[in-house]
């Protein structure tokens, strides 16, 4: 593989003028400097509890995601297209569910073909017609962006459900601040710190008509156990809102209430964190402990906001995504800003051919997977890996896309040989509330720890970075 | 605020507060079993720290006799005792971590900072007596930091005086069983309550309950079994006694009771006990039965936390 364009030194030693004041300081900190602080961030993040679940990894129940003490920097240049690119893809994205749930112009568009969407399990029959508020569907978007050199920003994936990770966004930029208060000083970082603020508005503004003049907004969790609960009490403590669970609330004459110490209170807006499965056992898996019996006739009824909307998973399908582009085009007759990866559709014979053929270089994911679970990574897998996963791709072609191997750009990063550059990827959070969207300049950068990876999940081995944007 | 909030909190502060009085109990024990056994007597002290921490039956499907070893490890850290040291604080930082929006930073902090540094503690056990009593130190010390990081910290709206009820109450029942115990163990004839007393045997309850030097303080008398009764059921001035359990629990559901703009079954009954308990006598007590008096305490006193759980936790 060529060598991957790197955020801070290009494609070779020309320094990029937004890392020259961290390139100085970095000349002028003793590497044990460094070490002793990255020591200390480990120890306030154990204290803090900012930890995660690995599923299945019952040794390690709670375990910290590696932070990397040196920021991502970004130009207030870079950030300024990223953000126009953002908002066009997250504004297109409401507009294709509007239409999938109603109208399907684009269907009859012939642009996506119809089995696409109604043979997916995602796809839910029970949102069709059903009206949502300000036609907001996705309220919280976490959009994995890559790059692969200076001019271009490459969506990876949009998660368009329940994107998680904000919560290190914010107790990154914490720590790094009271680590690093001299660097900062050296720089005009955008803040990130009134995200909390913006969501609230942004889920307040999609209140129920039938809600009063001050709605009520809860986080639903699903519970301690879930790998993310500490961004679910940390963000509902931020918004200053109740963390509940399905077992909090009850549904009565299809209005929402949960129990409180003084009786049952009508809530209006839920940020729920709980997978649409699990919403309404009466609608959907009649196992699920999590949820609400009732919950999905209150929406139908329009008493209930729920954010992100059900069924968004039909707009961040892995199979979906090699038509964003097209999708994109079609409501705003605008080019797309973000590029996409250029994407084989395994369903598509044509390319099922082409990916068989070049399995050893490619990129396999499965169409329903997440959390960089059950995917194929040619350049680095063995022959009898790969072969097996041919066995798994022609008998279930449908189930998967192939993407090239993508040189992601690379940023330093401290590693036990000192620094080194490692692999990068960033998801920005865009808000939409019923006046306007939101992003907050910066994100989540993730990290592959490991040399010459390029897997940057966190149940996978990756690390985060506090991100900056400059300010002009 | 949730019901379910409210409920964590109340078994958090429960948590905590019934993990100091093991510890306390367990220090307590060690002392009184370090002397001679002339002056103990043939009772044994390790079978009554069962019995005061409400495990006596339990501890017997795991133990062939209750001895220092086997008792200390029951109370401290077996994970098979579901009201083990362990187990309290595990189950008091589940909590926190189940209600850390209605925590402040710090009352977090201590929970899960002493969770921390207990797991190393857990893993290994302790190497010795010195280990042991480090160990009991820091629990009793954890105690101490949460409820006064709570005290300091905390807004004083329905998740502070949720979290009292829980301290109380547990509080209330910590001190009624140790007096029920040793009550029982001292002076197993009813005629002979108020007789004659084994000094290091008071000691060792005063010292459960930390009132040493408070019970001085109080009688400037050495120590009168009567007198120790007294301060522990009915002296308002020492914050384990039961009296002023209920003043604070009595006056935390008062306020409870103002913020909601009603008051309900829980206000009454604990308004009751706590009038029962300022208008008796020692010497009342004493004829009435101290054994049926403490046993009626602490059937009202569980009854107040069913109601409690009733009225808000559910």
């Amino acid at each position: 593989m060529a060598v991957a364009f790197d955020e801070m030194n290009g494609l070779g030693e020309d320094l990029r003028p937004a890392y020259q004041e961290l390139s100085r300081w970095l000349k002028e900190t003793p590497p044990d400097a460094l070490e002793y602080r990255r020591q200390e961030a480990e120890l306030l993040f154990r204290r803090i509890g900012i930890t995660f679940a690995v599923y299945g990894d019952s040794e390690a129940q709670e375990r910290l995601i590696p932070f990397d003490v040196i920021p991502r920097i970004m130009s207030a240049t870079e950030w300024t297209l990223l953000e126009k690119g953002l908002k066009q893809r997250v504004l297109a994205l409401n507009m294709f569910l509007k239409d999938i749930y109603h109208g399907r112009d684009i269907l009859r568009a012939n642009i996506i073909p119809e089995d696409l969407i109604f043979q997916n399990p995602v796809f839910r029959p029970e949102m069709n017609g059903q009206d949502v508020p300000h036609d907001i569907y996705v309220h919280i978007a976490g959009i994995d962006i890559i790059r692969t050199d200076p001019d271009n920003f490459i969506v990876l994936e949009d998660n368009a459900r329940t994107p998680s990770g904000v919560s290190y966004m914010l107790e990154n930029r914490e720590i790094m601040m009271r680590l690093f208060p001299d660097l900062f000083s050296r720089h005009r970082v955008a803040p990130v710190e009134r995200y909390p603020d913006e969501l609230l508005s942004a889920l307040r503004s999609v209140a129920p008509h039938s809600a009063s003049a001050e709605p009520t907004v809860a986080l639903m969790t699903p519970g301690v156990y879930n790998s993310a609960y500490y961004e679910h009490s940390f963000l509902a403590d931020k918004l200053g809102i109740e963390l509940v669970e399905g077992r909090d609330l009850i549904v009565k004459n299809d209005e929402v209430f949960m129990r409180t110490t003084e009786g049952l209170k009508r809530v209006d807006v839920i940020y729920r964190r709980v997978d649409d499965d699990f919403l309404d056992p009466l609608t959907f898996r009649p196992d699920s402990a999590l949820g609400v019996p009732g919950l999905m006739s209150a929406y139908a009824a329009g008493n209930i906001t729920l954010a992100n909307a059900v069924g968004t998973g039909i707009a961040d399908d892995k199979a979906i995504y090699s038509y964003m582009p097209d999708i994109v085009k079609f409501y705003l007759s605008e080019e797309p800003i973000l590029k996409n990866v250029q994407t084989w559709r395994c369903r598509e014979a044509q390319d099922l051919s082409y990916v068989l053929d070049n399995l050893a270089d490619l990129v396999v994911k499965e169409v329903h997977g997440s959390g960089g679970y059950g995917m194929l990574i040619g350049p680095a897998a063995t022959k009898a890996t790969i072969e097996a996963f041919r066995d798994k791709l022609k008998r279930e072609p449908e189930g998967f896309i192939a993407q090239p191997t993508l040189a992601l750009s690379t940023c330093p990063t401290c590693t036990d040989k000192g620094l080194a550059p490692r692999h990068v990827d960033l998801r920005p959070f865009v808000l939409t509330g019923s006046s306007h969207t939101t992003i907050v300049p910066g994100g989540l950068t993730r990290v592959a720890l490991k040399e010459g990876s390029l897997v940057v999940n966190s149940s996978q081995g990756g690390g985060t970075k506090d991100t900056w944007i400059l300010s002009e | 605020m949730l019901s379910r909030t409210a409920e964590n909190l109340f078994w958090l502060a429960r948590y905590v507060e019934r993990a100091e009085y093991l510890a306390r109990t367990i220090d307590a024990t060690l002392r009184v079993t370090a002397l001679p056994a002339a002056y103990i007597g043939k009772t044994n002290e390790w079978d009554s720290a069962l019995l005061t921490a409400g495990v006596g039956a339990a501890f017997y499907d795991h133990y062939e006799e209750a001895n220092e070893r086997n008792v200390v490890e029951y109370l401290s850290f077996s994970s098979e005792n579901p009201s083990s040291i362990k187990n309290c604080i595990e189950s008091a930082r589940l909590n926190s971590r189940s209600v850390r929006t209605a925590l402040t930073s710090e009352m977090w902090d201590t929970i899960n900072s002493s969770w921390i540094e207990l797991q190393a503690v857990w893993n290994k056990g302790p190497a010795n007596r010195e280990e042991l009593a480090k160990f009991l130190r820091f629990v009793q010390e954890t105690s101490l930091r949460f409820d006064g990081s709570a005290y300091r910290t905390m807004l004083r709206n329905d998740a502070y005086w949720f979290s009292r009820l829980g301290v109380h109450l547990e509080r209330a029942d910590n001190t009624a069983r140790i007096l029920d115990v040793k009550y029982h163990m001292l002076l197993p004839e009813e005629e002979h309550v108020g007789g004659p007393l084994d000094y290091y045997q008071w000691t060792s309850i005063l010292r459960s309950v930390s009132a040493t030097t408070a019970y001085h303080w109080v009688y400037r008398e050495t120590l009168k079994p009567w007198l120790i009764a007294d301060l522990l059921i009915l002296n308002d001035t020492l914050p384990r006694s039961l009296a002023s359990c209920y003043s604070n629990l009595v006056r935390n559901l008062d306020q409870i009771g103002v913020a909601y703009g009603r008051q309900g079954a829980a206000q009454r009954h604990a308004r009751g006990i706590r009038n029962r308990l300022e208008h008796s006598h020692m010497d009342d007590i004493f004829q009435h039965g101290v054994h049926e008096f403490i046993q009626e305490f602490l059937a009202d006193n569980s009854r107040l936390g069913e109601i409690v759980t009733k009225q808000y936790l559910i």
